[in-house]
């Protein structure tokens, strides 16, 4: 009965305060896209233009199907290239094929010669499977363990950004909310009524929860739908792991507001809590760095959300796979909610 | 005549100063008890320890012969703070009824008592305004409102009708002897008006954490000899400086 009333005051207010629904709904999106954008836009090979000579047409017609722009030549050289505005030229000689590339762009360069070996290797694939021994065996050829040659960086940080960007607004969002109400002081207020602390916790994990569980499925829908980003995985192992996520930084978000006594406060987390997440989540590989940087990161919550999101998404993993940092995370929260019921312990003693 | 609010021997400090030190007092059922004197005296601590929001160092509170703090006894405590502790995004209606819903009483019930307390208060109009459109002084009465909102057997005010215009501070104080010749209940107020002071059954004067004197206002009034209140307050405020 109480708890639901907490609820329903905390959506009433969240839901009169249009700038704060939209820095929940919105900003995520905006950000994302432009990253999105951003990191894809390097890298991107499949809107290049590419002249061929004496290429196998099944090889063109896969190039086509990848949307670049083909252009048929009798001969081609450094010349044609420059002068043609072409991004590569790809000559079919003796027993192998000769790849000349403009290179004005390293990571776009990167991605044809990705596009290309695998356009070759999946046609000597093919003949082969046709029982043309005699067809000749292509020298471009490349193996890929996890992603294809679709992989760019952004395939291997899209599951951080959303984690991050989950966590993030959910804590800031939930860390002022809770502030405020400490600050104005309806918190004490509401504490010398009947209502017990576990109930206050409860209604606010729940009242907030709401927003972070929608935020959570439009961020994960928008990243998956709309923006296409690499989902090897199950999507409700996706939504499971932020939903983890949200509840981390949402009890955590509550427990900082009791350190902070203005919102200028509250901001001043985020280059302490925050920003350190995003480093040692996972966007520089840590394998191979010192012990005490590990162990730093293993305190984090954000970089069990990374690897669970990234196990997913990237690699195509399962819940066996996951469980261990969805426990992690778990844990995290029933610490952060218990230590929150603790803290209350300021306004009233029972 | 039943003693429904106990404090004894109570000292508070924070950090290094003590803001209360050894305090004793006795309020009864039917009477509204009034603390007053001058700023930062310890007041507001005082009466945060009746409602349980603050500890005592040394001493106890009891409430209806209940030691503090008591989750139990919130639900027979009404608490107005200093400050006003609203939610300013919500409307009034919805303030009260969210506060309603934290004590145990039933859907009529509840909507009874925010009509009664609402049109007390004189804010029967303007309910359905946020309280970020409100006036000071409406806020103080919503404030009022929802210390009174599951008709408590004690009562507890700091500084209630600050910010009040006359008219409705005089049907306020109507209202709160009404309260307590009617109900019995027992009221706590502080107050730096001196006329609302006198209204008061027992008065006790706070001056840097003790109780300095005690007595009905015209108890206090012959100790000083004094023929006003006002008088008493600056006496009792300057004998020791
Ligand atoms: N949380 C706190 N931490 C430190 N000191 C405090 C705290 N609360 C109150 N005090 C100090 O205790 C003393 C008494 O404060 P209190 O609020 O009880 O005064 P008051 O009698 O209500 O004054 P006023 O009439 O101005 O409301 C003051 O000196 C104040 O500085
Ligand atoms: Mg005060």
């Amino acid at each position: 009965m109480r708890i639901r009333a907490l609820i329903r005051r905390i959506c009433e207010q969240l839901l009169r305060d249009k700038r704060t629904l939209a820095l929940l709904f919105l900003a995520p999106l905006l950000v994302l896209s432009l990253m999105y954008y951003l990191f894809n836009h390097t890298g991107n090979a499949s809107d290049a233009k590419i002249g061929v000579v004496k290429l196998n047409p099944q090889i063109i017609e896969l190039m086509n199907q990848q949307g670049m722009n083909v252009v048929s030549y009798d001969s081609a050289d450094k010349n044609t290239l420059v002068k043609d505005k072409l991004d590569a030229v790809i000559e079919m000689q003796e027993g192998g094929i000769h790849l000349i590339l403009k290179n004005n762009d390293p990571s776009q360069s990167k991605a044809l010669q990705m596009r290309i070996s695998q356009a070759t290797s999946a046609l000597s694939e093919m003949t082969q499977e046709q029982g043309n021994a005699a067809a000749p065996k292509l020298s471009l050829t490349t193996e890929y363990v996890y992603g294809s040659a679709d992989t760019t960086f952004f395939d291997t940080l899209s599951p951080i950004l959303i984690g991050f960007f989950v966590f993030f607004f959910v804590f800031l969002i939930s860390g002022i909310g809770l502030l405020r109400e400490r600050t104005t002081g309806t918190l004490e207020r509401l504490m010398s009524t009947p209502v017990r602390r576990g109930e206050v916790i409860a209604g606010y994990l729940a009242g907030y929860g709401i927003f972070a569980f929608l935020q959570t499925v439009i961020v994960v829908l928008y990243a998956t739908l709309v923006l296409d980003m690499n989902l090897a995985g199950s999507i409700w192992y996706v939504l499971l792991t932020n939903l983890l996520l949200a509840f981390v930084a949402l009890s955590l978000g509550i427990l900082l507001s009791t350190f902070a006594s203005s919102e200028f406060q509250m901001v001043q987390f985020i280059p302490i809590v925050i920003i350190p997440q995003v480093f040692f989540a996972g966007i520089f590989p840590l394998d191979h760095m010192a012990t005490w940087v590990q162990v730093i990161a293993r305190i984090m919550p954000l970089y069990y959300g990374a690897d669970a999101l990234k196990s997913v998404m990237y690699k195509g993993l399962g819940f066996s796979d996951i469980a261990l940092d969805l426990g992690v995370l778990f844990a995290f929260a029933v610490l952060f909610i218990l230590l929150n019921i603790l803290a209350l312990k300021k306004y009233r003693k029972l | 005549m039943e003693t429904t609010v106990k404090v004894q021997q109570v000292s508070k400090s924070f950090g290094k100063k003590t803001v209360l030190s050894n305090v004793n007092l006795n309020m009864e059922k039917g009477q509204i008890y009034g603390l007053i004197g001058p700023s930062g005296a310890g007041k507001t601590t005082l009466v945060k320890m009746l409602v349980g929001m603050d500890m005592p160092d040394e001493g106890m509170v009891e409430v209806l012969h209940t030691p503090m703090p008591s989750l139990t006894m919130l639900q027979h405590i009404g608490y107005m703070a200093q400050s006003d502790a609203l939610y300013n995004e919500l409307t009034g209606e919805e303030n009260l009824r969210f506060f309603a819903a934290m004590f145990t009483m039933g859907k009529a019930e509840q909507k009874e008592r925010i009509g009664y307390a609402a049109d007390l208060v004189n804010l029967k109009d303007e309910l359905g305004k946020k309280v970020s459109a409100y006036s000071g002084g409406m806020k103080r009465r919503l404030s009022l409102a929802i210390a009174l909102i599951h008709n408590p057997s004690v009562l507890i005010l700091d500084e209630p009708t600050v910010g009040i215009d006359p008219e409705l501070r005089q049907s306020i104080w109507n209202e709160l002897t009404r309260l307590k010749n009617d109900e019995h209940k027992t009221i706590i107020v502080t107050t730096h008006v001196m006329d609302e002071a006198d209204k008061c059954d027992m008065l006790a004067m706070v001056r840097e954490g003790r109780i300095l004197t005690r007595g009905t206002p015209e108890q206090l009034r012959q100790q000083f000899r004094a023929n006003s209140l006002e008088e008493v307050f600056l006496q009792a405020g300057g004998k020791q400086s």
